[in-house]
């Protein structure tokens, strides 16, 4: 589904590559040390950052030359995910089209809210929720985009253990069938939600692997990490 | 994007052509003589000296604020922003109610038969540079001390500093880098003023360059010579422009300076004492005059004729169609600079208005109208437009680190969700915004309320604005009229300001 063939991205002194392909509608999470590239893998494929090399494909299609918001995937960042001015009926109206007309999508709007267990809270602000609401509004607008490839770039970090086990079973029951991209700096989240994963380490990106293989019997730099 | 490129082609263009057309019709520095050269030492010998009583004036009174805690001093360091705001021509009364020879300190000199000196010429313009940039000195510098960290202040007690040896360590090296700055914008300041020498000024020993222009103007109606005039200025302002760039324009009045480190050097009584009269002398000088404008203006209120009334009127239009383009222009300066990391272009186009004098502006525009239309019909309009640059390098600076914020934490999720062109600016750009967009507004509105500049050289008396109506009621010596005209013309302007800023602060959310 999604595929990076011969991928290199320069940015400044550091070079990223990957030449791998993700199993479809499967979760592949992808962990490594800070300053590997996990990120820049995930902006490559999101389209924030352009290769210099190779060809970025989603469901064999080049998406490369794509801006962001015409690629077919959904996006979920660290923090930032909710616009704090506008109330979350708003925000996630902003998925499906970018002027936010609420009226024109309300009973979409009500079962993604419902989907993810803030049913009736589509009039608060991003301010009246708690992290882990604001986490749910975020899956429940990436679901309403009924995107093919789904994001994550570490969305849960700022949760504690509990509660990101609990946003990590939901957003595997919400993309069953989507291809979905997850980073965490927390080897338990690979093994809790991802059957592969990518290894990132000094700018390579290597192949997804069984996760509970890889976590299991480590390479010497994956060791020296963990 | 475009409308970036847009605003700022148009600010290339309503800049520059005005100075091409002023080169041109000057044909060089050849015609430069003996009145030219002096009105040229004048302005520079007057900046220089304003510029070098503000900022010594300013280091003891910026001190003493920093390093004491009484009931008042939020206020007043809120009211050392508010001569940003007030109109000249205002203060100037005020000025001449505390210090001219019918003032407060004339008559009472008078009592003891002394005879109060002049205000007008040399030391009235000064007088009135100071009062206006002794403000903007104190908070710059309060913003200076304020930045000391007070770890630093702990560590000098712990070692027993007294006053000098702090002086010395801390405060002698901050004063060093901020000082040079602060006296290049002083300086670039009073080389534009022109009200302040129109009105207190005049006369071959008194004469700035910017008025010697209006004179060429009014008196001579000679444009060659305005020309020539406004190439001097050009390049007066240019080089205190370049020496001033150092030092950012302030973005905001006294955020962040409503608190004080704690201080173990200078508890001594004389100090206190000393810091008391220090800060006294200066609420009273920046106080008093205000204070004398509302009382005489109160007392004629009632009296106002109609004229001042319909100049008004025209004042709130013009002010109003002013802060419109001010903020349509930095608003598109500033969404455009901030999506990019280095924009030399569009920050340029945001900044240059500091370094254009309004009469040489003025006087190109002049220049380009004349053949194809009556440029003193469209005085209006050339006024809001003129007023609009004068104001955008502030709109824009007050703009551009929120627009800077809004890119940074919500231009990825924007692009993900494909928001461009208005989607962004309704749902992203204007709600992120609010606040600084309400604070340029009023302050785009207010300075051209109170602008007396270009207005003096275009209008007939048909159509004049408020601040030049109060010029008009002074100048027939109708004092007591021009007075409850000022009063009227602070009050506009202040409510001006209050409600944009006021309405950018409502429902704030997040």
């Amino acid at each position: 589904m999604l595929r990076f063939d011969g991928v290199e991205v320069r940015q400044g002194d550091f070079v990223m590559r990957a030449d791998l392909a993700l199993t479809p509608d499967a979760v592949t999470a992808v962990i490594g040390p800070s300053g590997s590239g996990k990120s820049t893998l995930l902006a490559t494929a999101a389209g924030f950052v352009t290769p210099e090399r190779g060809e970025v494909r989603i469901g064999g299609e080049p998406v490369t030359r794509l801006a962001p918001a015409d690629r077919p995937v959904s996006i979920v960042f660290q923090d930032g995910n909710l616009f704090p001015h506008l109330d979350i009926a708003t925000n996630l109206a902003l998925g499906r089209d970018p002027g936010g007309r609420v009226a024109a999508y309300r009973d979409e709007i009500e079962t993604a809210l419902a989907r993810v267990g803030l049913e009736g809270l589509g009039s608060r602000r991003p301010g009246e929720l708690s992290g882990g609401q604001q986490s749910r509004a975020a899956l429940a607008r990436a679901f309403l985009r009924h995107r093919p490839v789904v994001l994550l770039d570490e969305p849960f970090a700022a949760l504690g253990p509990a509660l990101r086990r609990e946003m990590l079973a939901l957003t595997a029951e919400i993309f069953a069938d989507a291809t979905v991209l997850i980073v965490t700096h927390a080897p338990e989240d690979a093994r809790a939600i991802a059957a592969e994963t990518i290894f990132v380490d000094g700018g390579v990106a290597r192949s997804p692997a069984p996760t509970a293989a890889l976590l299991d019997d480590p390479p010497p730099s994956l060791r020296a990490y963990l | 994007m475009t409308a970036g490129r847009v605003a700022a082609g148009c600010v290339f263009a309503v800049v520059l052509a005005p100075l091409a057309a002023v080169i041109w019709r000057a044909g060089g520095l050849s015609g430069f003589g003996a009145a030219e050269w002096a009105a040229i030492r004048f302005t520079v010998v007057q900046a220089a000296v304003s510029a070098v009583l503000s900022v010594a004036a300013a280091i003891p009174l910026a001190r003493a604020l920093a390093r004491r805690e009484f009931p008042g001093r939020g206020v007043l360091v809120t009211l050392l922003g508010a001569p940003f705001l007030l109109p000249v021509i205002v203060a100037i009364l005020g000025l001449l109610a505390v210090f001219g020879q019918a003032g407060l300190l004339g008559r009472g000199l008078g009592l003891l038969g002394v005879e109060a000196p002049r205000i007008y010429g040399f030391h009235g313009v000064v007088l009135a540079h100071v009062f206006f940039n002794l403000p903007l000195a104190v908070r710059l510098l309060l913003q200076g001390w304020l930045a000391i960290p007070g770890e630093r202040f702990r560590l000098a007690a712990s070692l027993g500093f007294g006053p000098s040896d702090v002086m010395r360590h801390l405060e002698w090296p901050m004063l060093r880098d901020v000082v040079p700055g602060l006296l290049a914008v002083i300086f670039l300041i009073c080389t534009t003023s022109f009200a302040v020498a129109l009105t207190l000024g005049g006369g071959p020993a008194a004469t700035t360059v910017e008025l010697a222009i209006y004179q060429a103007f009014r008196f001579d109606f000679d444009p060659g010579k305005a020309a020539l005039l406004s190439i001097g200025q050009l390049i007066l302002t240019g080089l205190a422009a370049l020496a001033a760039a150092r030092i950012a324009i302030p973005a905001n009045f006294g955020d962040g300076l409503d608190r004080t480190a704690r201080r173990w050097d200078a508890t001594a009584l004389w100090l206190r004492a000393q810091d008391a009269l220090l800060i006294g002398a200066g609420g009273l000088f920046l106080l008093l005059p205000l204070g004398a404008i509302t009382a005489q203006g109160l007392a004629a209120f009632a009296r106002l004729p109609d004229a001042v009334w319909a100049a008004a009127a025209r004042s709130l239009v013009v002010a109003l169609v002013s802060a419109g383009l001010a903020i349509g222009l930095a608003l598109a300066l500033a969404v455009a600079a901030s999506r990019k990391s280095r924009s030399p272009g569009f920050e340029l186009a945001g900044t240059v208005g500091v370094a254009v004098s309004p009469l040489v502006l003025g006087t190109g525009l002049y220049l380009l109208l004349l053949p194809v239309a009556d440029p003193v019909a469209l005085a209006l309009p050339v006024t809001a437009l003129a007023n609009a640059l004068m104001s955008l390098p502030f709109a824009f600076r007050a703009l551009l680190p929120a627009a800077r914020a809004a890119e940074r934490d919500y231009g990825r999720l924007a692009d993900s969700l494909g928001m461009g062109g208005w989607a962004r600016l309704r749902r992203l750009t204007l709600p992120r915004l609010r606040r600084p967009l309400g604070f340029a507004a009023g302050l785009a509105a207010a300075l051209s309320m109170g602008d007396l500049g270009v207005i003096a050289l275009f209008a007939d008396p048909e159509f004049a604005t408020l601040p030049l109506q109060v010029y008009r009621l002074m100048a027939a010596y109708r004092m007591e009229e021009a007075a409850a005209a000022a009063l009227l013309l602070l009050g506009l302007t202040l409510a001006l300001f209050w409600a944009f800023d006021r309405g950018g602060r409502g429902h704030a959310t997040v």
